[in-house]
């Protein structure tokens, strides 16, 4: 069906009247977001769009557009695809921009075949059809991919950045613990800490969990190791923001926290710290 | 906004018992639980919810908003078809543990809660219902 196809020549003829219906299309088809694209740049998409597909098509091959001469349009689907991912488009808006070529590109194809068989045109229609859906659907499949890319990233940022360590004062590190404390973060914390106890020689680790919703006896198996392998290193460890429901929820849970300092404020903590170190504020 | 009297959670991931806790601490400030008790009970939730997705294969925790002469409360249901406990009692104390864990979480939850069943059936799984009243 494919074979002999007039799309390239209808697309290599017509190119400026098509591009004027499509944009007139995706206007009519109110996913454009101008807030975030401007007509400037919708244009230049949609030249450079209509330019790659008219030199994959002459090739002939309408059906798979995995093939080498539909790179150069997958590419630039997936360069649109992902700018407008990161400007905040939705996959649907993203992929009605290749859908709303269809209407000009039949109607363009129903006048140039005028007096030939229906057959002949519904064949057409049909090829065309299939393939925009298809680089439709690629565009849907670059967005979620993006997308993804994107969570993988903040997530990776997240676990970096929920667990600084922060020297306090000199030989006094602080470790603000927030959020959920899974094994895969306390690792990180872990490895933070006992880096930065080399790095800066201290003798002193303040673990806060003030920001730690829920501590069930994981997340106080996780303190503990944190504190026995800190404690390896020649570190005292002092855990502080133990709220009072907190505290009362450890000690029903039966978690023994026996041998190691805590306090109910990271300011208590400190303190404790500094006198340690047999240093005075004045 | 009170929630639905009525929520079965999936429990198939680490995120589920994250959700788990989420979901009951949302139902216990709904309640007008107080802070504590609160606490409380999402912990036990969590031990819970660890207990399904660890040694149960994943599971289901059901929400049940109860009520006994004018006071309301939660009871929250944990289900699996994991292998279930040959011997509860040994399983309740403080310190046994068939995992690497700290052997707390059944023992623990007990006290945590106002109520505590536990029922297993070896090769067919293990349910544990709590209540905790506002």
């Amino acid at each position: 069906m494919a074979k002999g196809s007039r799309l390239a020549e209808i697309l290599r003829n017509y190119e400026a009247d098509l591009l004027e219906d499509w944009l007139r299309e995706q206007r009519a088809s109110g996913t454009l977001r101008p807030e975030l694209l401007s007509e400037t740049e919708l244009r230049a998409q949609s030249r450079e769009f209509l330019n790659a597909m008219q030199q994959a098509a002459q090739g002939g091959n309408l059906t798979d557009i995995t093939t080498p001469e539909w790179k150069n349009t997958r590419d630039l689907l997936a360069r649109i695809s992902s700018i407008r991912a990161s400007l905040g488009f939705s996959p649907a808006e993203t992929a009605t921009f290749v859908m709303s070529l269809k209407q000009p590109l039949f109607t363009r194809l129903g006048k140039e075949m005028d007096g030939q068989n229906l057959e002949g045109l519904l064949g057409e229609i049909w090829t065309v059809t299939t393939l925009l859906d298809k680089l439709g659907l690629y565009t849907t499949e670059v967005f979620i991919e993006s997308r993804e890319q994107i969570i993988a990233r903040q997530h990776e940022d997240l676990i970096e950045l929920s667990t600084p360590v922060i020297q306090v004062w000199k030989g006094i590190l602080a470790v603000p613990l927030v959020g959920t404390l899974d094994s895969a973060r306390t690792q990180v914390v872990m490895e933070n800490l006992l880096q930065e106890i080399v790095n800066t020689a201290s003798d002193i680790a303040i673990i806060d969990i003030t920001g730690v919703p829920t501590v069930d006896t994981l997340v106080a198996q996780h303190l503990l190791k944190t504190v026995a392998a800190a404690r390896l290193m020649g570190a005292d460890c002092i855990i502080s923001g133990v709220r009072p429901q907190i505290a009362q929820t450890i000690v029903q849970l039966g978690a023994e926290f026996t041998g190691i300092r805590t306090k109910a404020t990271l300011a208590g903590a400190l303190a404790l710290a500094l006198r340690d170190l047999g240093l005075t504020i004045q | 906004m009170t929630p639905p009297g009525n929520e079965r959670v999936p429990i198939q991931s680490e995120d589920d018992i994250v959700r788990a806790r989420r979901i009951a601490r949302t139902y216990a400030q709904e309640l007008g639980i107080g802070l504590t008790n609160q606490t409380k009970l999402v912990t036990a939730v969590s031990e819970l919810a660890r207990n399904v997705y660890v040694h149960g294969g994943g599971g289901t925790m059901q929400i049940e908003i109860v009520s006994n002469r004018g006071n309301q409360g939660i009871r929250l249901t944990f289900e699996d078809h994991g292998p279930g406990i040959p011997d509860i009692n040994l399983a309740m104390q403080d310190g046994y543990t068939t995992g690497n864990g700290l052997g707390l979480g059944l023992g623990g939850a007990k006290r945590l809660v106002h109520e505590f069943e536990i029922e297993s059936w070896v090769g067919r799984g293990t349910r544990v219902t709590i209540v905790m009243w506002a």
